[in-house]
């Protein structure tokens, strides 16, 4: 019941972003309904639809999880999307230094591995890499507003052009393969392949990239709402976003919450590197990132920064994502710039409504007299 | 002047205003009393315009006027000031107040001839408020006077001020009851809405009382008594004055040396304080807000930075001076802080995560889990609840949906529940009803007979004489006295109070 009442909004502001683009789309000159139906029906059929779908929505689920907990401890994390450049890289060079020797379909070797380890061991490891050092780079900005009071929209920002830069020279400088036009570092190891989920669930075509990052997703979800409705880490991170003054009188230490909020934000974003980099492209490919961090905060903030919302806003997102590539390719005149019309709408209607409710409310802007 | 007749609103399942009679007299201070939802707000709001009734009229000057809207109310003359002003901060005094009415032509808004107006209007009613002030230059009492500035300016001669006080120093408040009285002499007429009785006896000329939505009397303040009030109000007896035996100190609990505070933000810090409470007896601090109070709790609570803090606090023999808060409450010092809202609360979260703050940590879940006890946690709450009459007695509740005496009932229930051996307590009936003020006084004097100690400040007078077995007296940051508060007069703590020498 409360739940519903929760996603009522969200749902009447996707009901109305639908309208809007239905009357943007009439304008352009097409018809509404073939184009929602292309959108959809791209979207959300068996197997296809729904394997690129989930494919699209699985780094969506983490960095809105990333920018829900940062959130839920009065934080703006704007910088998921440098925390999963850095651990996306970091995880391909775990995958490359510890995934042996790959050779190219010539037969040629192009990694450069130093020791071989099993997938058993390999899987996990990367996966830790990319949850410790998004987690790393999300600690910093933490550390500097508890430190200094540095306020964290800027300095994640900041970093987010450190990261990409960052990456970028040792992508091509130190670990692209010779002669390689592109961007990119050379492929991991076959150790550090996250399966998809077509290998071994029968039915499902291999074909389709979605993969166990998925489900590592769905564990995340399930594990965030463990750590800030049911422990007392998450009830501190959450009495330090409520009210940081009334945490403190809870002897909470404020500080060590806001490092300890962003170092957890910064591995949820990490995470992305499991679907991307180990489940996916298998090697880090620069600029991989469709502005996933960015995305992350519409994500949070249509999934009211709790876990279900973010899964259901992800989803929706991930959607939309696929459906605009269809309806770019075969309607009349609409490209896929409606996608972001649509999402646009979403948010705007969205965050209309938080503007007279929550922490960043009005009344931060139009300040009441002290009393 | 104003009459309401037969007014009734309700909202949703509530019935927010049943049937009532209001009738105001031209050139009168009138105020309206009652407890919490007892509907006072709401029948203002009706004759503003701010919400429409279900059913009844008002009347103007006699005449049945329809007041769908401020808009309406302000043309027949009536002005509001709410609880919480309507300002903004970065605008000067004279752009606040014609914010809406802004005179010259739409292009250019003559400022000058506005601040002239201005100047004119604080002049007659002896407001001394600067037309060209910044507004957050303002201290919360002037800033109120440029709310009834605003009033004025809109040729208002009937002005509603909601809880007008609850947020002045008693000096303030003898200053704003000078202004009041001013603007009676000049013929204007004022509704003033409260629930402090001495305010009622000392500014009014008729009194309206209401419970649970409905007038349930009309007094002339002349002829009338606090006790008579209260027992309208409240619908029962009431006692006003705390019962409570004599105490019987055991040894020192906290003993303060030479603590000083550097002055905080909007404070006056601490200089060399040195005083002690003993286990079983209620020592008060009595004083002027904004005078060091707010330091000493605070710095005894711990939440002072350090490095703002020299001298030595002792606490069971132990020193504490520098101890964090943590720490603190784990050796048993409990804290009902002054501002519920700020520190007492999270008002988003309900009744069972708020009836665990602090405490969080350890209890009820024995164990070294991180994991919450939710059931623990929950009959936690129910018991809190139920030992301190905390309504609507739901757990499940945001605390933001309680009444402020029911979320002071659930903060001071929270902190005995720790079993404190010192408890510091400040303002535990700001804003509260009179019914709970009652009610929270007795478990205090309750905890007291129990062996703990207790630190309590308030601005009320009246509850640290009543309540405290000694009173210390703070001005300027520094204990000037102590007094004994059976034999002490208001007088004497007054002029301690404001720097005076002690007869």
């Amino acid at each position: 019941m409360k739940l519903l009442r929760e996603l009522l909004f969200p749902l009447v502001a996707v009901a109305f972003a639908f309208l809007v683009g239905g009357i943007v789309v009439v304008l352009i000159g097409d018809n509404p309904f073939e184009v929602y139906g292309l959108l959809l029906g791209s979207a959300l059929t068996w197997p296809d639809g729904i394997g690129y779908t989930l494919f699209y929505a699985t780094p969506l689920i983490f960095t809105g999880l990333a920018v829900a907990v940062a959130f839920r401890c009065g934080l703006l994390n704007i910088g998921a999307e440098g925390q999963l450049y850095v651990a996306a890289f970091a995880t391909a060079w775990v995958g490359i230094k510890f995934g042996g020797t790959v050779v190219d379909v010539f037969g040629k070797p192009v990694g450069y591995g130093w020791v071989t380890l099993p997938a058993l061991l390999l899987v996990p490891l990367a996966i830790l890499t990319a949850v410790v050092v998004g987690a790393a780079w999300g600690a910093i900005p933490g550390w500097l507003k508890a430190r200094f009071g540095a306020h964290e929209v800027i300095t994640t920002i900041m970093l987010n052009f450190i990261a990409v830069a960052l990456v970028s020279y040792f992508t091509q400088y130190f670990y692209k393969a010779p002669g390689d036009p592109i961007m990119q570092t050379v492929p991991v190891g076959p150790g550090a392949h996250v399966p998809r989920l077509g290998a071994f669930i029968p039915g499902i075509p291999e074909r389709l990239p979605v993969s166990v990052a998925f489900l590592v997703a769905i564990a995340a979800c399930a594990l965030v709402y463990v750590l800030l409705w049911r422990t007392k880490w998450g009830y501190e991170i959450r009495a330090t976003g409520a009210n940081p003054s009334a945490a403190e009188y809870g002897g909470i230490s404020t500080r060590k919450q806001i490092v300890l909020a962003m170092a957890i934000s910064g591995g949820l974003a990490g995470m992305v590197a499991i679907s991307e980099v180990l489940g996916y492209r298998h090697r880090y490919y620069d600029g991989f990132s469709a502005n996933y961090g960015f995305t992350g905060i519409a994500v949070a903030l249509l999934g009211r920064n709790h876990p279900v919302g973010v899964f259901l806003a992800a989803l929706l997102f991930g959607t939309l994502i696929r459906g605009g590539i269809f309806v770019d390719a075969f309607s009349e005149h609409v490209t896929k710039d409606l996608v972001e019309v649509l999402q646009a709408i979403v948010i705007l209607f969205v965050a209309a409504e938080a503007l007279f409710r929550g922490p960043f409310g009005r009344f931060g802007l139009l300040k009441r007299s002290k009393v | 002047m104003l009459e309401l007749r037969d007014i009734t609103k309700r909202f949703g399942d509530v019935l927010a205003n049943d049937n009532i009679n209001i009738r105001v007299e031209p050139g009168t201070i009138h105020a309206i009393v009652g407890e919490n939802g007892a509907g006072k707000s709401t029948a203002m709001r009706i004759a503003y315009g701010f919400y429409t009734a279900d059913s009844g009229e008002i009347l103007l000057d006699g005449e049945v006027r329809a007041v769908q809207t401020p808009h309406d109310a302000i043309r027949h003359g009536v002005g509001m000031v709410h609880q919480h002003f309507m300002l903004v901060d970065t605008m000067t005094v004279a752009e606040n107040i014609v914010l809406g009415a802004e005179p010259g032509s739409a292009a250019a808004i003559d400022l000058r001839k506005a601040a002239e107006e201005i100047r004119a209007l604080s002049d007659e009613f002896k407001l001394s408020v600067e037309p060209n002030a910044p507004v957050e230059s303002l201290s919360v009492g002037q800033q109120q006077r440029v709310e009834l500035l605003k009033a004025l300016y809109r040729r208002a001669r009937l002005l509603i001020l909601d809880e007008p006080t609850a947020v002045l120093t008693p000096q303030e408040v003898e200053e704003f009851f000078a202004i009041l009285r001013r603007m009676r002499q000049q013929g204007k007429t004022v509704v003033i809405i409260t629930h402090k009785l001495s305010e009622v006896l000392a500014i009014s000329d008729d009194v309206t009382v209401m419970r649970d939505g409905k007038v349930v009397g009309r007094v002339r303040t002349a002829e009338t008594s606090a006790e008579e009030l209260a027992r309208l109000m409240v619908g029962r007896e009431v006692l006003l004055r705390v019962e409570k035996a004599e105490a019987r100190a055991g040894g020192e609990v906290l003993k303060v040396r030479g603590l000083t505070v550097s002055v905080g933000e909007g404070g006056r810090g601490l200089r060399d304080v040195s005083f002690a409470v003993r286990a079983g007896e209620i020592v008060g601090v009595a004083g002027v807000e904004g005078n060091g109070q707010t330091e000493l709790i605070e710095t005894l609570a711990g939440l002072t930075p350090a490095s703002h803090i020299s001298g030595a606090v002792q606490f069971e023999g132990r020193n504490i001076t520098h101890a964090a808060a943590r720490q603190r409450r784990e050796l048993g010092i409990a804290h009902v802080p002054e501002d519920r809202h700020r520190r007492g609360l999270l008002l988003d979260f309900d009744l069972a995560e708020n009836s665990i703050l602090g405490d969080h940590y350890r209890r009820p879940a024995v164990s070294t889990s991180p994991l919450l006890d939710l059931e623990g946690i929950r009959s936690r709450a129910l018991g809190v609840i139920r030992d301190f009459d905390v309504r609507p007695a739901n757990p499940d509740l945001p605390a933001r949906a309680l009444s402020g005496g029911n979320q002071q009932k659930l903060i001071i229930g929270r902190e005995f529940e720790l079993k404190p051996k010192l408890l510091l307590v400040s303002q535990p009936t700001r804003g509260v009803d009179i019914g709970a003020i009652e009610f929270i006084h007795r478990k205090l004097v309750a905890l007291r007979d129990s062996g703990c100690a207790v630190l309590l400040v308030s601005a009320e007078l009246e509850e640290v004489t009543s309540l405290a077995d000694r009173l210390l007296v703070i001005y300027h940051g520094r204990i000037v006295g102590e007094v004994d508060p059976k034999t002490t007069s208001h007088e004497e703590i007054g002029l301690l109070m404001t720097g005076g020498e002690r007869k």
